[in-house]
């Protein structure tokens, strides 16, 4: 399959890696990936900032972008962008129904759940909202780490309320953002876990820059990062 | 812990509170707890939920019919109906009837609907305060304070510090039980005992409603403790205080509506008690209210925001709720429901802010027994709150110049580039304390993922 990446622009220039990551898997998988150049970011702060026009207008941008390289799908490395193109063209793009958040692509679209990964560490696993409520993914990536080798999942309790990131939430309320990660901060650290890992890198954000602040010994990575290989392989 | 100063200054005390969020949060999760037991008792869960959105709707989109229907079957069976436009005029109806009665011994039901239109206050001012009946009511009218919570008022209290209060209140006298437990029944009987005297020699009694029931003309009201029962048949004369919202078309409903409210409030199967009232009191005075509902319902976009019922458990998973409590939202109706109503039927300048005061992370959608999207609807009024002009200068130049540069992929590259560059210094001169001072700064990379591919793109494909 020719699949093309949609690379969130905090993914690009903060975490690159996990779209890395995103690339090794699908190519060990069979497929042929190539990356549209010219991408730059979905429109997601303004969408959830009320600047409806604004987000529109930059998600048409990016679907047109990515369709002209005709690809038979579009895998990203976060549901929440994937959801944003949708809410913003109100399900208006004939692409979108071919862009996938990286995790559901694997799991729904191909019905893969083993990809040969290996990974020594227990983890644990945080419901990012967006990818949870909107697109309903939950098994699904769990189902991708229980399958790979050496590492022992663990649940955190509970897995699925915010971390308080919430985009531009997270420094327009940054008391109340706080204190939202500070409960998800507990719920990891009770959970008994190494890392923390989720299909979003903006959650995994907000968790690294709290788990630093404090000098918690825990590690957030990415789903990809975990199936790709990195750095903990 | 009260309502004053802006929305920051409360968000601020609530949170550097040193006991109030521990409160919240061991009450929210005990709610939610108990909810999520029994409504996994209910295969037909998510039947209910859709049956009780379609009869709200319905109701909502023939409003005039159902208040017409309820009316006339309301005054056959002998109680007097009066119509309220705004707060002002509710205070204004109820006060004159106490005036009229002459009744200065004023009971009170809960009723945020009261909270609403600020009766309490409206009677203290006439020298005669109504003595709150409820628990958590009574414990936050002793704390001089609103409710924090639409049904529990007193959430985010803990039991010590009603045990300091009632002591200091005069409700308890003797050694308080030191087991948490058995203090939290000391404590709820020694308030019964304190009020029940006074429970009975007054002269009028105010109520709200959960439902008004249009085919028989009922007021149906749902309560654990008694005291509601106590404050309709105890006093001569009562008032029944109800937003026009709580209409439903038949008797039946309630078989529909109850099990959604019960369990979602209360994780209760059922409440305690359960009235329905149709012309059995002495003089019964129901009071519709509309203080902004009939002008919020004019935009059908707000249909279903008005099929609220008021269970609360939108707060109880709310994130933002558990993190601040009720006060720091400033209305009577705080969380998520609460964002959308203060705007709406309040509509002060801060009122605005308040769908701004959410992560939109969807659990109070999830969890709505009538269905409503909430976090769409605090979507959709920023989006309104845009096209309004609402927003700041610096907000909507901000995105201007967002756009523009997401537009150019060569511009983006070089914002990008000159971010990375710029984002340790600014972290080190404060620019981004609003991030840094509880969060590390994130470490951008050495190099972007376009620098990457360009480079190394072919080698990805290959196993490392």
């Amino acid at each position: 399959m020719r699949v093309a990446l949609f690379v969130p622009c905090f993914v690009d220039v903060l975490k690159p890696g996990v779209a890395v990551a995103v690339c090794r898997v699908l190519s060990r998988l069979g497929h042929d990936v190539i990356y549209p150049e010219g991408q730059t970011c979905c429109g997601q702060p303004a969408l959830n900032a009320g600047f409806h026009r604004d987000a529109t207008c930059l998600a048409r941008r990016l679907l047109d972008l990515l369709a002209k390289a005709d690809p038979d799908a579009v895998v990203s490395p976060s549901g929440s962008c994937v959801l944003a193109l949708r809410t913003a063209m109100e399900g208006d793009h004939h692409l979108l129904e071919r862009v996938f958040e990286f995790s559901q692509f694997l799991t729904d679209r191909l019905g893969v759940t083993d990809i040969g990964a290996k990974f020594t560490g227990r983890v644990t696993w945080h419901d990012a909202c967006h990818p949870l409520r909107e697109l309903r993914i939950r098994e699904g990536p769990r189902r991708l780490l229980q399958a790979v080798q050496g590492l022992e999942l663990v649940e955190m309790e509970p897995s699925d309320e915010c971390c308080g990131f919430g985009g531009t939430f997270a420094v327009k309320a940054p008391l109340v953002s706080t204190g939202m990660g500070e409960r998800k901060l507990k719920a990891i650290e009770d959970s008994g876990a190494a890392f923390v890992s989720s299909t979003e890198s903006s959650c995994l954000m907000q968790i690294e820059g709290l788990l630093e602040k404090r000098g918690s010994a825990v590690r957030p990575i990415h789903l990809a990062e975990i199936l790709g290989g990195g750095a903990h392989e | 812990m009260n309502r004053g100063g802006g929305l920051t200054d409360r968000i601020r005390r609530a949170i550097k509170d040193p006991v109030l969020p521990g409160n919240v949060l061991r009450a929210t999760n005990t709610s939610l707890k108990k909810r999520d037991e029994t409504v996994a008792e209910r295969p037909d869960w998510e039947d209910l939920r859709e049956r009780a959105a379609k009869v709200k709707d319905h109701v909502l989109a023939n409003l005039d019919r159902y208040l017409a229907e309820f009316v006339e079957n309301a005054r056959l069976r002998g109680a007097h109906v009066h119509f309220a436009k705004d707060a002002a005029a509710a205070r204004r109806i109820i006060t004159e009837l106490a005036r009229r009665k002459g009744a200065t011994r004023i009971l009170k039901a809960k009723s945020m609907a009261t909270e609403e239109v600020e009766l309490n206050q409206a009677f203290t001012a006439r020298g005669f305060t109504p003595l709150e009946t409820d628990l958590g009511e009574f414990i936050v009218q002793l704390r001089d304070e609103p409710p924090s919570h639409i049904t529990a008022p007193a959430l985010h209290c803990s039991a010590e510090q009603i045990r300091d209060l009632f002591a200091r209140e005069g409700v308890t006298d003797g050694r308080a039980p030191t087991d948490r437990r058995e203090l939290a029944t000391w404590l709820s009987l020694s308030a019964r005992a304190h009020l029940r005297d006074r429970l009975l020699e007054a002269d009028l009694g105010i109520t709200g409603a959960n439902f008004l029931v249009a085919e028989t003309g009922t007021v149906a009201l749902i309560e654990n403790e008694g005291n509601i029962r106590l404050t309709v048949t105890s006093t001569p004369v009562t008032v029944s205080l109800v937003g026009i919202d709580k209409l439903l078309p038949k008797l039946t409903d309630l078989a529909t509506m109850l099990p959604l409210l019960t369990r979602s409030a209360t994780g209760q199967r059922m409440t305690s008690y359960f009235q329905l009232i149709s012309g059995a009191l002495d003089e019964h005075h129901i009071v519709l209210l509309d203080n902004g509902r009939i002008d919020a319902l004019r935009d059908p976009e707000n249909r279903e925001i008005l099929r609220c019922i008021r269970c609360g458990a939108c707060m109880n998973v709310c994130p933002v709720y558990r993190t601040v409590g009720g006060h720091a939202y400033g209305w009577t109706y705080p969380g998520p429901i609460g964002s959308l109503l203060s705007p709406l039927w309040r509509g002060r300048g801060e009122d605005h802010q308040l769908p701004f005061l959410s992560s939109l992370c969807g659990a109070c959608t999830d969890i709505c027994p009538v269905k409503i999207p909430i976090h769409e609807h605090l979507l959709r009024m920023r989006r309104e709150a845009v096209s309004a002009g609402r927003r700041g200068i610096p907000e909507r130049l901000a995105f201007r110049i967002f756009r523009y540069v997401m537009q150019r992929p060569g511009l983006y590259r070089r914002a990008a580039r000159i971010t990375k560059r710029l984002l340790p210094a600014a972290a080190r001169a404060g620019l981004l304390r609003r991030w840094t001072d509880t969060r590390a700064a994130p470490q951008p990379a050495p190099r972007s993922f376009k620098e990457m591919w360009r480079e190394d793109g072919p080698r990805f494909s290959k196993d490392p």
